[in-house]
């Protein structure tokens, strides 16, 4: 027992340092985030802390009441459901693309597939914009070119989200590309052999060898994904500033704007707290989601 | 409450060593953008006369500048004094941030408020405390391609609502296709139409939003209606890629904007058509009518430990050659009356700012702007406003329909204002 006592409490005390860093930058500011989401402050609380009201549960209420946050929820929904699966399907592609054997000059395609993600966004969104141009841009006169009448990408409200998930998907399909590469060269060889022996065509090699041997990674990925595309708000910020009529406006970019322009924080901790339990609850579905597939299959 | 105490201990630290061994005190000076750029140089002439102070200009960018100043509050490191966005001012009279300036320019003869323009001189006391010096204004009037109005048959710049009708309806029959540039995410063209009418914006003493009255109808009705006839093209100022271009090829004829759009059209428009724009007044419902009162302020913090000798350089900044300097540099619009009467150095025949081509139409309209209403929550209704019209503009909601829910949104967002006013009168 007495050693085992000593032992614990060495490993505590190695241990210590982190727990009190994450306890201090991380425990701290979230409860005091939440304490914060309970109250209304606002700048008459920043002169005098006489000023500030204990709300309760009525910042959540007001939240949940609030038409432009259903709006925002919305369109972040829409982003995440079209953005997750392109976003991934198209870093899926590429990387089976470079894994391939037909293909050549593979190091400098997976330089130049890699490289948005490392381009700075707001120097990318930048000529994005040039290129979604109702007038001048390079898209539109494609679609002139094949008879297609022009589209206003960022100004017309059904085009602006889209547009925003081409941008997105483009910017950040690299990233996961390199995971899948690595997964990709994890999957034996003699499998695909076997594979072949047996008759089997590409697209059964790829949905039974190939999908099968990288699900793990596939729902890892696809967690992350979701997760950070949840949190959308660079891209509208510098490509529309949520306009047109709001329908580019996030959760976070609302966030955003209660706190930091309108100083709001009561408010915006609020928002903060709701998302933060969207994210939870996405994550976990999609968990016993992957336990079930699994399952079945088993 | 401890954390505080540390806080502000650091920054008296900091402080404590501006006040060099050698006498000089240093002065912090907050300013932004092109007008930090240029007032190293408005500086050195103030340094000359007070060799014992030293000022240190620390520039922000406009798009932080605000957050900026409320965590400089909040931190407890507030400059000595700063360039203030006069419609920031309200808010940072109700943080108590800025020192009332009506004991100092008691002191300082040489500025005489009278000379000030009435409308802008306004909006430098919020709640009857005046916290900030106007030092350059800003209005928002017409930018226009008068070639195109004269070879479209029109014989003069419209003045009041009914000729602009006209003007824009005739533009189009001559084959320009939306002769008027309303950028729809900008608040500034319909706060300015919504000012020329006579009732206010808010009622009961900015209490409540006074949207769904007759006034402002009218003034979203003659908006949105720009926009139903075909007047104006529905477009986000991001969507024009080159604006000073598409003025420049004639697709607009109108361009609602404000001084600093002088300079840019002097520089971005070919030479040939340096004779083919103007300025003018902004129509209102019968004849010239009033705008915005923007513009920037000069203020004093509350917890600067040298305020006479930032008193001093305010007032440096504020006599009227320093102000005529300060407009060459920059193209920043004087407050002063008397500034636009001096002559200008360097232009022909000695002629005045209130006589420059383009200047003189902003010298009438300064003489008609209208203060907004002095809460700190009027940011954001100016911009639920505009996000209002712009439904109303995309045919997504009535008139009728949106200005209630206007007037609603508003009266939300005072509710703090409202419960803070009743906690002070009882």
């Amino acid at each position: 027992m007495r050693t085992s006592g000593r032992e614990a409490l060495a490993g505590w005390a190695f241990a210590a340092p982190a727990l009190i860093v994450i306890a201090l930058f991380f425990g701290v500011p979230v409860f005091a985030g939440l304490a914060l989401s309970l109250t209304d402050f606002d700048i008459y609380a920043l002169a005098d802390l006489r000023n500030l009201r204990w709300q309760g549960w009525d910042n959540y209420v007001q939240v949940l009441t609030m038409p432009l946050f259903w709006q925002a929820l919305g369109n972040t929904a829409y982003f995440v459901v079209l953005g997750v699966p392109l976003s991934i399907g198209v870093s899926l592609a590429a990387a089976v693309l470079l894994q391939s054997r037909l293909v050549r000059f593979k190091p400098l395609l997976r330089t130049a597939l890699f490289a948005p993600v490392v381009t700075t966004l707001v120097a990318v969104a930048v000529i994005w914009r040039y290129l979604f141009h109702v007038k001048y841009g390079l898209v539109n006169y494609t679609l002139q070119g094949l008879g297609i009448d022009p589209i206003d990408w960022l100004g017309d409200p059904h085009w602006s989200m889209p547009t925003i998930i081409l941008f997105a998907a483009w910017k950040n399909f690299g990233g996961n590309m390199i995971i899948f590469i690595a997964a990709l060269q994890a999957v034996p060889n003699d499998l695909y052999e076997a594979a072949r022996l047996d008759g089997a065509r590409s697209w059964a090699q790829f949905r039974h060898i190939t999908l099968a041997s990288i699900a793990p990674t596939l729902l890892m990925v696809t967690i992350l994904t979701t997760a950070g595309y949840f949190q959308l708000f660079a891209e509208p910020y510098v490509m529309t500033q949520g306009g047109p009529l709001q329908s580019t406006v996030s959760v976070l970019y609302l966030m955003y704007d209660e706190g930091f322009k309108w100083w709001n924080l009561g408010l915006a901790s609020a928002v903060a707290f709701v998302l933060f339990l969207i994210i939870v609850a996405v994550s976990k579905g999609l968990i016993a989601l992957q336990r079930r597939i699994s399952g079945a299959e088993a | 409450m401890r954390r505080r105490s540390l806080l502000s201990a650091a920054a008296a630290a900091s402080l404590g060593g501006c006040a060099r061994d050698d006498g000089t005190t240093t002065l912090r000076f907050w300013a932004m953008g092109r007008e930090a750029e240029v007032a190293a140089e408005l500086i050195a002439g103030f340094e000359r006369e007070h060799p014992r102070l030293r000022v240190k200009v620390e520039q922000l960018p406009w798009s932080a500048a605000h957050e900026k100043l409320l965590t400089a509050f909040a931190g407890d490191a507030t400059p000595d004094l700063a360039q203030v966005g006069n419609t920031w001012l309200p808010e940072m009279q109700a943080l108590g941030a800025l020192e009332p300036l009506d004991p100092w320019i008691a002191r300082t003869p040489v500025l005489q408020p009278a000379d000030y323009f009435g409308g802008i001189w306004a909006t430098n006391a919020p709640n009857g405390q005046r916290v900030g010096l106007p030092w350059y204004v800003d209005t928002r009037l017409l930018f226009v391609r008068q070639d195109l109005l004269a070879r479209a048959g029109i014989p003069q710049i419209p003045r009041d609502w009914a000729a602009w009708r006209a003007a824009l309806a005739r533009l189009r029959e001559w084959g320009v296709a939306t002769p008027l540039l309303l950028p729809t995410n900008e608040f500034e063209p319909l706060l300015a139409l919504a000012l020329q009418q006579p009732d206010e914006v808010l009622r009961d003493g900015g209490r409540f939003g006074n949207f769904s009255s007759d006034d402002f109808r009218r003034a979203l009705g003659f908006y949105a209606e720009r926009f139903q006839r075909g007047d104006a093209p529905g477009l986000t100022n991001n969507q024009v890629a080159n604006l000073w271009q598409e003025f420049g090829r004639g697709t607009f004829a109108f361009y609602i904007s404000g001084p600093w759009n002088i300079g840019e059209f002097k520089r971005r428009l070919p030479p040939e058509l340096s004779d083919a724009w103007t300025t003018a007044e902004l129509p209102g419902p019968d004849g010239p009518g009033a705008s915005i009162a923007g513009g920037a302020s000069l203020a004093l913090f509350k917890r600067s430990r040298h305020k006479p000798e930032a008193w001093a350089l305010i007032s440096y900044l504020s006599r009227p050659e320093v102000q005529l300097q300060f407009y060459r540099l920059t193209g920043d619009l004087p407050p002063r009356r008397s500034v636009w009467a001096m002559p200008l150095p360097g232009s022909a025949g000695g002629g005045t700012l209130a006589e420059d081509r383009h200047a003189a139409a902003f010298h009438r309209q300064l003489e008609r702007v209208r203060p907004t209403p002095p809460v700190p929550e009027w940011e954001r209704i100016a911009n639920e406003m505009q996000l209002t019209a712009a439904r109303v503009v995309g045919g997504r909601e009535s008139i009728d329909t949106a200005v209630r829910t206007l007037d609603a949104r508003v009266d939300g967002i005072l509710e703090k204002r409202r419960w803070m006013l009743e906690r002070t009168a009882s």
